[in-house]
């Protein structure tokens, strides 16, 4: 891959997150020395995304392979930074992943869950974010919480039942070989 | 449903609302992104399938509690200068205003919520509120989520999160913001070093008017930058966190200046008061600059606050824009044109302002806080 630059090889490749837009800039070291990108301080997401290599980016799936859902391409998500289907995210999650843990403060979904789907949660995901949530407490010195949480989590069991539903794609018709779009 | 004109004429609290003195923080705002599992997303999708997707999500939308009478338009029926006068009231994005088929937007009457339907996700809502409140923003937002969630069949993993067109949304697709007014950080010549360190932690800044220090008219958006690995709520903690150091900052900056150069601050009011009251040709930039400074004045007790009628200085600056000014004239403007009907506009918006009154030290330092100290 060519420096975005000048026609060196490029060898530092950042992805930057403007106006939530991810931008990627390929350079090679002469280039990325002269616009400061070696130092932190000077380029915002440097030492955040100084780690993505070449071998780390998107395509991380074999270039060719195709998005059974939607069609997108490794190449195509490599050059737009955008994914086509829910699918994609199974598709390409090799790639994804280095990209979603060099981007984001974690690789695990914290936040709120779809009212309807709480109850569909596996077991094991339920019983992780109270746990999660029972260390919280007792770090805050919430003993009454902790305790709590611990009754709530006893309740649910060992968590060796059958939570209902895949890793990963709840929603994701990641089997279904005809374009979404008849839906 | 609610007409162009009638949107235009009733800005919305949030765009010009009064705020407690010193009134560093403009605006708060919080856009959650959300697709259907069963569709392609936009960027991918074809007109036929993103019109269906408008069909598909539409009826939950105008149902949304505090959507009634609400202003919904697809983005082709609108005109450019239209679109873009949305965009310069942050209610679409400029991506969403060059949408191609199935793009559309949806505003509630008091303009606290906005929708946009096929931008790069097949929804993307955000909700408004003056001063410093992410969270009851966040509240707001949540209740339209909850509300679409009974009909809609969002694109959901357990271990990422909403599925999100770019992965950088990936995970709650929540970005949180506040607008900041920090003239006295840029005075000082404080907002470089500001900008680095907020970027290390994660949270982006860009100016409103053009990036970085050079910031027209010191208004500043702070937000965060990454959405998956914390929950909705550490999300916001951490910014208004960040935002309160910011304000306290700033705080000190003005102090500082105040103690320090009094002269060099008293000059730049002054020199606004007299450019925007008296110039005959000024530019976008010059006199959002100005308007800083009048702002600043206000702050500083140095100028009655301007919160009731046309001299709101909120209101100005939104019809400064050029496609306000477009949108006003009712044709299109050269820029010398352009250049003259604004300083014209500044003058009459800004007859009634009294000569600022310059004696009054920056001792009130009482802080914007959030509303919720828990
Ligand atoms: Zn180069
Ligand atoms: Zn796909």
């Amino acid at each position: 891959m060519k420096c975005d630059l000048c026609d060196n090889k490029a060898n530092v490749f950042l992805t930057q997150i403007v106006n939530g837009k991810m931008q990627k800039v390929n350079l090679c070291e002469g280039c990325a020395k002269e616009k400061g990108v070696t130092d932190p301080t000077g380029f915002a997401l440097a030492d955040l995304l100084f780690g993505i290599g070449e071998e780390e980016t998107v395509a991380g799936a074999p270039s060719g392979d195709a998005c059974p859902t939607c069609g997108t391409t490794a190449e195509e998500l490599r050059k737009s930074g955008r994914v086509g289907c829910a699918n994609c995210y199974q598709v390409f999650s090799e790639g994804l992943d280095s990209l979603l843990r060099a981007m984001h403060k974690g690789t695990r979904h914290k936040g709120r869950v779809p009212d309807h789907l709480v109850e569909r949660m596996s077991l094991r995901e339920r019983k992780r974010r109270l746990d999660e949530e029972m260390d919280k407490a007792v770090r805050e010195e919430r003993f009454e919480d902790a305790a709590k949480l611990r009754d709530e989590i006893n309740a649910l069991g060992d968590g060796e039942g059958e939570g209902g539903s895949r890793r990963g794609a709840t929603k994701v018709k990641a089997e279904q070989p005809e374009p979404s779009e008849t839906a | 449903m609610m007409r162009f004109s009638t949107l235009l004429r009733n800005p919305a609290p949030w765009m010009c609302g009064t705020r407690k003195l010193p009134g560093i923080v403009i605006s708060s705002r919080i856009r959650l992104a959300r697709n259907l599992a069963d569709y392609l997303f936009p960027t991918r999708a074809d007109a036929s399938v993103r019109e269906a997707v408008r069909e598909a999500v539409l009826p939950g939308v105008r149902g949304i509690p505090g959507m009634e009478k609400a202003f919904v338009k697809g983005m082709e029926d609108l005109p450019g200068v239209e679109r873009r006068v949305l965009v310069e009231r942050h209610l679409v994005s400029r991506e969403h205003a060059g949408a191609e088929a199935g793009g559309a937007v949806v505003i509630n009457r008091p303009q606290s919520m906005s929708i946009m339907i096929n931008e790069e996700d097949h929804l993307r809502m955000q909700a408004m509120l003056p001063g410093f409140d992410l969270r009851s923003a966040f509240t707001h937002l949540q209740e339209a989520d909850q509300h679409l969630e009974q009909q809609l069949d969002f694109a959901f993993d357990q271990r990422l999160g909403y599925l999100t067109s770019c992965p950088s949304n990936v995970g709650t697709g929540m970005r949180a913001s506040v607008m900041l007014h920090l003239p006295g950080l840029v005075l000082a010549d404080q907002m470089n070093k500001v900008i680095n360190a907020i970027n290390k932690i994660g949270l982006a800044v860009r100016g409103l008017f053009g990036e970085g220090s050079e910031a027209q008219s010191n208004l500043f958006q702070v937000s965060n930058q990454t959405t998956l690995g914390e929950s909705e709520a550490e999300i916001i903690d951490r910014l208004e966190r960040v935002a309160g150091q910011i304000i306290q900052n700033e705080i000190q900056a003005r102090a500082k200046l105040l103690a320090e150069r009094p002269d060099f601050v008293r000059d730049q009011v002054g020199r606004a008061y007299g450019l925007l009251r008296h110039a005959r040709i000024i530019a976008t930039k010059e006199a959002l600059n100005h308007l800083s400074m009048l702002r600043l004045a206000i702050d500083l007790g140095w100028l009655p606050p301007q919160n009731e009628g046309d001299g709101n200085l909120d209101l100005v600056i939104l019809d400064l824009q050029p496609a306000h000014m477009q949108w006003h004239a009712g044709h299109k403007l050269s820029p010398e044109e352009r250049d003259m009907r604004r300083a014209r506009l500044l003058r009459e918006r800004l007859h009634s302002l009294p000569e600022p009154d310059m004696q009054g030290g920056a001792e009130d330092a009482s802080a914007d806080t959030p509303p919720n100290e828990s």
